[in-house]
């Protein structure tokens, strides 16, 4: 009983997302913090390797519903297994992935049982409250701190009174950490028929077209990012050729995309994806606080910009004024005669 | 044949054009200098609901809004464009509403506008960008549901066929009538105003922008024309429970507010010289940040 619970997205490939993986690990550190145990939620079919994947991550207990009619994923018989278990078994939190799946099925989750979700938090952490009013405290809540109002605020947000305390967070917002290689779980199959209703199954899936992720600039240790200041597609291939040196990706920012330099698929920040590599090269971004939402957690962050003004110069731990065009080729060439 | 539509539409504050007086200089937000628009993402949804008026012989089209009086703008907005009415859902007792006492709210509101066919709306607004309101709604009135809406395909008296836009691909989901749809911002842009809709519609009024104004030419003409009277509902007029309403029943309350100041780290900074970026990759083979 009040543990927390991670509601894990099985993927077309019949794993287990990489953001459920992040939020088991997040998900490990609020249990122990709490001194409570990690539980997930896995609804789908076929679902290979399922407790090697999952109990390393400090995964106590896996729920596991499995039927044919459970995957792909539709919104109704996935919501009723999870509310019907979180009756059941009263969880303290329950935390989702940002993705179309999470964002589709935990608020009717919250609004059947009535409780708070906070949407794409950027990070969650333990802490008390005291309700300014009546004085009272409330122990070991969950801070839900994401941005707001356009990213113009960060909001930190709890739920004193009521359970469990919802939240969705973004994929590559959390970071995956293995807990034990060895540790070890229980896993308890579903009776499924308990916990949906035929009813559930209402809507019908006539076609599906997913293909398999083409870029992971998610997953990359050295992203080299350009912004609207590239000035072209062309310019482009510089940060092309110093990503692929450095074993890195390129990223971009929403001008850049909206621009036409780029692809979509690349853009980072609020409205693309969130990164977090150990090296971050601003080629010509000036940094919106959208586009620095989605990087700031970044290791270090070298500002390549002719504007000593630019706002990505103050997150920076690098700033470099000038052209990209003059500094990128430095950089490539000293890499070719240096590195090993 | 009826077939009612219902377009849950919000006005907001444009926090994609925060410009530099949108900051105080306490840091606080200065919503004055906001405009509100049509949620961007509601726009969407009222095309959609145009589109299957088009392909169902006597649909009609009735948008709903929650928030303070001037959100009647909404409705006006909406039937320059296609709709054929509307209500605004206002009421004090609203305030500080989160997303599930909003989902309450509209729930209670939808339940008065009963028997309905489909309910349309943004897959979020801009305020918040939390797209909850459209699934909790469809919950609380145990309606299935489409999210991320991208275009129609059919609809007829007893279902309604939806392309979907994942992140990695489409999906086309045939769901039963009733149902609530979110449509997303890939989806069609909402047909311009129609002029001839303008000049009939603009004089459309909430009876509480009746009894302000004081043209008594628009006020004859809507006392004589239903179609220019928009509904307006109060708390008490939703039956709904009070403590499930605004704030108090509201569950996740706001613990802090930071606004986005950078924090200035010690930054190197450095010219273009050769001499300056071999230093720079230097050091950051040396502590193995590369290489």
């Amino acid at each position: 009983m009040n543990n927390v619970f991670v509601y894990c997205e099985v993927t077309e490939e019949r794993g287990i997302a990489d953001v459920s993986l992040e939020l088991l690990s997040k998900g490990r550190r609020l249990a122990d913090t709490l001194g409570r145990q990690l539980e997930a939620i896995v609804i789908g079919h076929n679902v290979p390797d399922l407790e090697k994947t999952l109990y390393p991550y400090g995964v106590d207990m896996i729920h596991y519903a499995d039927d044919a009619r459970l995957f792909p994923f539709t919104t109704l018989p996935h919501t009723s297994i999870v509310v019907n278990l979180a009756k059941e078994l009263q969880p303290e939190i329950l935390l989702f992935g940002a993705t179309t799946i999470g964002r589709d099925m935990a608020p009717r989750v919250a609004s059947n049982l009535l409780c708070g979700l906070t949407a794409d938090c950027t990070s969650l952490e333990i802490g008390d409250h005291e309700e300014a009013k009546t004085g009272t405290v409330y122990k070991n809540l969950l801070y839900q701190i994401r941005p707001a109002f356009g990213g113009n605020i960060i909001a930190t947000i709890v739920n004193p009174k009521t359970r469990p305390q919802m939240a969705t967070v973004r994929e590559g917002v959390m970071k995956k950490e293995i807990y034990k290689a060895d540790y070890k779980g229980s896993l308890r199959k579903l009776d499924v028929n308990k916990y949906v209703d035929p009813a559930d199954f209402a809507c019908q899936i006539i076609d599906r077209a997913i293909e398999a992720q083409k870029v992971n600039i998610k997953g990359a240790q050295i992203i080299v990012a350009g912004g609207y200041g590239v000035g072209s597609r062309e310019n482009f291939k510089l940060l092309y050729e110093l990503a692929e040196l450095l074993g890195g990706e390129v990223g971009a920012t929403r001008a850049a995309v909206d621009g036409g330099f780029i692809e979509h698929e690349r853009q980072i920040g609020q409205t693309g994806v969130t990164v977090r590599p150990k090296l971050y090269i601003a080629c010509g971004i000036s940094g919106s606080v959208q586009h620095r939402a989605g990087m700031d957690q970044s290791g270090k962050i070298i500002s390549i910009n002719t504007d000593p003004h630019a706002p990505m110069n103050a997150i920076a731990d690098y700033v470099i004024k000038g052209s990209l065009l003059d500094v990128l080729p430095k950089m490539i060439k000293y890499y070719k005669e240096n590195s090993k | 044949m009826s077939f009612r539509i219902v377009v849950l539409a919000k006005q907001v504050p444009d926090t994609r054009n925060v410009g530099k007086d949108a900051m105080k200089e306490d840091g606080t937000i200065n919503r004055a200098a906001l405009p509100a628009i049509y949620n961007p993402e509601d726009l969407n949804a009222l095309e959609m609901a145009i589109q299957m008026k088009e392909k169902i012989e006597g649909a009609e089209i009735i948008v709903l809004t929650m928030g303070p009086g001037r959100a009647a703008e909404v409705v006006r907005e909406s039937m320059y464009r296609g709709a054929d009415g509307g209500f605004v859902v206002s009421d004090m007792k609203f305030a500080g509403a989160d997303t599930l006492a909003t989902s309450y709210t509209l729930s209670m509101a939808l339940r008065k506008l009963a028997p309905f066919d489909v309910v349309l709306c943004g897959r979020q607004a801009i305020d918040g960008d939390t797209a909850q309101v459209g699934p909790q709604t469809a919950e609380k009135l145990a309606l299935p549901q489409v999210t991320y809406a991208e275009s129609l395909v059919s609809v007829d008296a007893k279902s309604v066929t939806i392309r979907r836009r994942l992140e990695r691909g489409v999906e086309t989901m045939k769901a039963p009538l009733p149902c609530l749809i979110t449509v997303g911002s890939s989806a069609k842009e909402c047909r311009p105003r129609h002029a001839v809709r303008v000049m009939t519609y603009k004089y459309a009024a909430t009876p509480s922008e009746m009894a302000a104004s004081t043209d008594e030419r628009r006020k004859a003409k809507v006392a004589a024309d239903k179609r220019l009277q928009i509904g307006e509902w109060t708390a008490n007029d939703l039956a709904a429970e009070p403590e499930r309403l605004g704030l108090a029943g509201s569950p996740t309350k706001v613990k802090k507010i930071d606004n986005v100041v950078l924090v200035h780290k010690e930054a190197k900074s450095m010219d273009t010289s050769d001499k300056s970026i071999n230093e720079l990759m230097q050091e950051l083979l040396a502590s193995h940040i590369i290489g």
